[in-house]
């Protein structure tokens, strides 16, 4: 890091008022070259952390990018062979969960996105009105946010079992044949799956939500009321496209965690029978006993260039302004 | 909503505004109640569920089946499973992760944050994307050559078992590090942008070294961003599955939300026991969330007020 430390020089005034009383200072662009300390110290500051990032984050995801155009079990360095584009072909061509899989993940982004997250934005604004006991509801609909998903499968368990869960009771069918195991048949079990994940994703958006709505300016809503806007109208016309910084971050993470949904799974089935996700299919090729590394490495690699769409949305929104700035 | 203290700030504020609509039009609250109720009776059955199954013992369940009133209502379920059920152990694992993990995470993150939000130089921007793009990737992406880089890092048996990094807590505990900092970095840098640079300009005149403005004055007033990103980060490390899943072969070894899985297993159909497991996970959430809850809420959306 020592030939960026040179580069390195101190904070320039971002507030554009200056303090009173320092006049004479000038503002922005001005050189000063640090102490050799100084460099030592901000060379650390960032080269620590940046050496991890690389070597745990970065370096790992181009691995996976090389693997998937190999042939490797995964035992020794030396076995490792070029495979050109065979993972691929055989993961589009012979590999039967594979399509199931991207169906999965599509229909799993459809219902968070269709249900569970206009869900949490209506919970949101419904609590948002400072009717009783709003604090109550909100700490209920937020408790399964606090849970991780793989808690949430084993209790999801309890309440979907075919012979002693609550749900085949409350419908009469407990005990009978008619008694569906909800996450253990095939046809059923992602319906089951995405009810147990959207129980903690609405909670997690109807927070944001809340965040966003008390953002907004509440004169925008005097003002479209004085102009005859009914409740919809100034909520759609008004309030929503104000939230747009909320409302793209609501984006990323229902496309992000529908391409996470890897720990509810797992712990069903792990990601088999009806509940084929990509995420489980890289485990399954990587711990199994064939350790098939470059057909995981190619399904993670499909992973990795389906998330690149909302991750590079975000980061040019977020940062595409402060680099005009 | 350009800065994260405003945006708490104003939230704070709202929350304590009378209601001065709310008794003027009674009629559509009735609605929303009933509404709400309805749901948050939903909300709470799984819960609820696992909860009522936990303190009934298996004797009773099995006389009067589970949708019982009947029979007895006791702790033994927990007890057994904190004992035999290896909760214990469990529980203690996820400490020995969590902690360490939150700390490192929290002080690196907090360095590179000062680097690239208080100090103004070529690549700061570039270094920011690169965190945070890191945060956000599905942890199996990564997960073949992690697993490969820990099995062909050789160390001492006296350090490993194994010979390798796998099998350790330390290889759970960088890799969660590198995965968390990137959202932490993001965060915090967000932060210390919006505190005045004339505070770090005053100490520079003064003759401050850059780790004097760092340790001094920057990191003094971080501390609402440290309590609200620290609380959510005991979160997420402790309900962390996957990678004590991948790096973790022992299953004594294993942290409290991954040996769950297992109990599937170990604790063949008897429910009552599995349920009790389940809320045993829940309580260290469910305490920090009824003493920290505003800590976690504002951290959550710490991340999200810029956008």
């Amino acid at each position: 890091m020592s030939s960026t430390a040179r580069e390195l020089i101190p904070p320039e005034s971002r507030e554009p008022e200056g303090a009173p009383g320092r006049t004479g200072r000038a503002k922005g662009g001005r050189v000063r070259r640090l102490s050799g300390r100084d460099k030592l110290v901000l060379s650390l500051m960032v080269g620590i952390p940046t050496l991890i990032e690389l070597t745990l984050v970065w370096l790992p995801m181009l691995m996976s990018v090389g693997l998937s155009f190999t042939r490797w079990n995964g035992l020794d360095l030396g076995d490792i062979r070029p495979a050109g584009l065979d993972n691929y072909q055989f993961i589009s061509q012979d590999y039967p969960p594979f399509w199931p899989a991207v169906q999965h993940n599509m229909l799993w982004l459809l219902f968070l996105a269709l249900i569970a997250t206009p869900l949490g934005l209506l919970l949101a604004v419904l609590l948002d009105q400072n009717i009783r006991g709003s604090k109550i509801y909100q700490s209920i609909f937020f408790a399964p946010v606090m849970l991780s998903l793989a808690l949430i499968g084993i209790i999801w368990q309890l309440f979907y079992q075919r012979d002693n869960g609550l749900l085949n009771f409350l419908l009469g069918t407990a005990g009978t044949p008619q008694a569906v195991d909800w996450f253990g048949d095939s046809s059923v079990n992602i319906w089951a799956a995405m009810i147990a994940a959207t129980w903690r994703h609405a909670g997690y958006v109807m927070l944001l939500y809340l965040a966003g709505l008390k953002g907004v300016d509440p004169s925008l809503k005097e003002a479209a009321a004085i102009d005859g806007a009914n409740g919809y109208q100034t909520f759609f016309r008004v309030v929503f496209p104000a939230m747009r910084p909320i409302n793209i971050v609501i984006v990323v993470i229902t496309i992000i965690e529908s391409l996470r949904a890897f720990d509810v799974v797992y712990v069903i089935n792990r990601g088999t029978n009806g509940l084929e996700m990509l995420s489980a299919l890289v485990i399954q090729n990587l711990v199994g006993e064939g350790q098939v590394i470059g057909v995981g490495s190619a399904l993670a690699v499909v992973l990795l260039v389906i998330s690149l769409v909302p991750i590079v949305f975000y980061l040019s929104r977020t940062f595409g302004k402060e680099n005009k700035a | 909503m350009s800065s994260p203290a405003t945006s708490t700030a104003r939230a704070g504020r709202k929350a304590t505004a009378p209601a001065p609509r709310s008794g003027s039009r009674p009629k559509r609250h009735y609605g929303t109640h009933i509404f709400l109720t309805v749901m948050a009776v939903m909300w709470l059955i799984p819960l609820g569920w696992s909860v009522f199954t936990a303190l009934r013992p298996v004797a009773s369940t099995n006389e009067h089946g589970y949708f019982s009133l009947a029979g007895a209502f006791n702790f033994d379920n927990f007890i057994q499973a904190w004992t035999q059920g290896g909760f214990a152990t469990y529980f203690w694992n996820s400490v020995i992760i969590t902690v360490p993990a939150v700390l490192v995470t929290l002080f690196l993150a907090s360095l590179m944050a000062f680097a690239v939000s208080r100090v103004n130089w070529k690549f700061n921007i570039t270094l920011l994307i690169m965190f945070t793009a890191g945060n956000l990737l599905p942890p199996q992406v990564l997960a073949a050559p992690l697993f490969e880089m820990a099995k062909h890092f050789e160390v001492p048996y006296s350090f490993s078992d194994s010979g390798n990094m796998l099998n350790t807590y330390i290889i759970v505990i960088a890799v969660n590090t590198a995965f968390q900092m990137g959202f932490c970095t993001f965060v915090l840098s967000n932060y210390m942008k919006a505190l005045s640079a004339d505070l770090t300009e005053a100490a520079l005149v003064d003759g401050a070294g850059i780790w004097r403005q760092y340790r001094e004055i920057i990191l003094p007033l971080c501390r609402p961003a440290f309590a609200a990103l620290g609380t959510l980060q005991v979160i997420f490390i402790y309900n962390d599955y996957f990678w004590p899943l991948l790096f973790i072969q022992s299953g004594n070894r294993l942290p409290i939300t991954t040996a769950i899985n297992n109990l599937q297993g170990q604790f063949l159909n008897n429910y009552n026991l599995l349920a009790a497991g389940a809320v045993i996970t829940v309580i260290p959430t469910l305490v920090i969330y009824l003493l920290l809850q505003r800590q976690f809420v504002a951290g959550l959306t710490l991340g999200s007020s810029k956008g």
